[in-house]
């Protein structure tokens, strides 16, 4: 049997804060961070924008570009994210209520750092593959934080995106060629109950973590798969600055013109259970059908899930049906400013 | 403050904006009614209300009510959906209440209205965006 996707969306907030604007608070040098680490501006969640808002939003335009698809029919929903507003009480719940999929439905939230998206997909598209649910929903989305004047805190971003998972010739945008995971316990980024902010294992960051897991994944699926890097038209992968995503994507053997189209850190930021997901729907707004598109993604902790996608006639179909991902993120932009943003981002201490 | 029980009974209409019409006179009623406000039929079937429109009339609300007050200044519009029903809906992401005004076509978005604390529950629904 033939899975794949049937219907995709992105929602990013339309609020943005230059990395300047950040520096300029805790006297830090803008450009060796823009030169460093590729970003120059991040999304920022409003007020009333969290991980359940964008999913629904996200999930709605998915829905457009499915041909139809009856919500009552999805038979799982899966919100991958680190920040659920609620630590029990499912997101997936109100995303499922939201979009009239509830209440013949399994529902469940994942974790796994940045890479909860991906979970969320691979499992959908399993249970389709398996013929226990017609349709699956896979989200990944977040409004991460990272703590005042930390390296996270240039780059934690808000945004979300949705796939809709299905097994009707009819309506497949991208077919599931492959999936592949590779997953160890390696100490590079943690945040314990309570704490409001993360902690990185400084020494554990980059090679032993999002280098090493990246590339063991990546070329594990296309060992299995049988394909190589020049194969593939995209390729895109877990993004928490603008430079990790090039790096590891060179080293593997793939040009700038298989990257730039999934690359979205450098003006969006790090969307956590978002970032490979988001990039995906970039490259879904524009290939066209026989490409093939390498998905990896990262999650601290540490693990990479992999995807490749061949797409089909259908696609160039559906694509306008919806708001495309980099239009999003090149309009409608409202730059905060830092007190702004400490405010949205609930840093600033209010009275009882 | 509204309870979670009324938030719970209310999902309908606040998630999926589900309206009543009246199969009488045909009249869509949002929120849902039990009687309908122009002929007093009683028999509804459940529509839903699409999510574009246009602003027919805002205000600035310059000193919000608690629970609001880190969304000042609040733009509260009355808007026209494009199948002609109207709702007065909380404006977001306007940078600049200043550029609102009268025919300014909007989309509804899924959003957080409030919530009661950092420990009680969420309360979603829409809100108009600039489209
Ligand atoms: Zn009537």
């Amino acid at each position: 049997m033939t899975v794949g996707i049937i219907g995709y969306g992105a929602f990013v907030p339309r609020r943005r804060i230059r990395l300047e604007e950040i520096a300029a608070v805790w006297g830090a040098d803008a450009d060796s961070y823009r030169r460093g680490l590729q970003l120059h501006e991040k999304s920022v969640p409003g007020k009333d924008e969290d991980t359940i808002t964008m999913s629904v939003e996200a999930a709605r335009r998915a829905f457009v570009r499915s041909g139809g698809v009856d919500p009552a029919e999805v038979g799982a929903v899966y919100v991958g994210s680190e920040s659920h507003p609620y630590a029990v009480k499912p997101s997936g719940t109100i995303v499922g209520e939201a979009l009239g999929i509830n209440p013949e439905v399994h529902i469940a939230d994942l974790e796994f750092a940045c890479k909860a998206g991906t979970e969320g997909m691979y499992l959908a598209q399993s249970l389709v593959k398996a013929g226990e649910v017609k349709y699956a929903l896979g989200i990944g989305a977040d409004t991460s934080q990272g703590a005042p004047g930390d390296a996270l805190e240039y780059s934690a971003a808000a945004g979300a995106a949705a796939f809709l998972f299905g097994a009707d010739e009819e309506r497949i945008l991208a077919e599931v060629v492959a999936t592949y995971s590779w997953t160890t316990d390696t100490p590079d980024f943690w945040r314990r109950a309570y704490m409001h902010y993360p902690r990185h294992g400084s020494r554990f960051t980059g090679e032993p973590a999002y280098f090493r897991h990246i590339t063991n994944s990546a070329r594990g699926i296309m060992e299995k798969a049988g394909l190589e890097p020049e194969d593939f038209a995209f390729a895109v992968f877990h993004q928490p600055n603008g430079k990790f995503p090039i790096r590891v994507g060179k080293r593997l053997g793939f040009t700038m013109e298989q990257l730039e189209t999934g690359w979205l850190s450098p003006w969006l930021g790090n969307t956590y259970s978002g970032a490979s997901p988001m990039g995906l729907t970039a490259i879904l707004d524009v290939a066209r059908p026989g490409d093939l598109i390498l998905l990896t993604s990262f999650g601290s902790g540490a693990g990479s899930d992999s995807f490749v996608f061949r797409v089909t006639e259908r696609l160039p179909k559906v694509q306008e049906l919806a708001p495309l991902t980099r239009v999003q993120l090149d309009n409608d932009k409202i730059h905060v400013s830092y007190g702004e943003y400490a405010k949205l981002r609930g840093k600033i201490r209010m009275a009882e | 403050m509204i309870s979670p029980a009324r938030s719970w009974r209310e999902a309908p209409q606040r998630y999926r904006l589900e309206a009543a019409k009246c199969t009488g006179c045909g009249r869509v009623c949002y929120p849902p009614r039990v009687v309908c406000p122009s002929c007093r039929g009683r028999d509804f079937e459940h529509v839903v209300l699409p999510r574009e429109g246009n602003v027919v009339t805002h205000t600035v609300v310059r000193v919000p009510p608690q629970g609001f007050v880190e969304q000042s200044p609040l733009t509260i519009a009355l808007v026209q959906l494009k199948d002609g029903t109207r709702l007065m809906v909380q404006m977001a992401d306007v940078a600049d209440p200043e550029t609102v005004h009268a025919g300014m076509p909007v989309r509804l978005e899924f959003r957080r209205i409030n919530s009661d604390g950092e420990a009680g529950v969420i309360y979603y629904g829409h809100k108009a965006v600039p489209a």
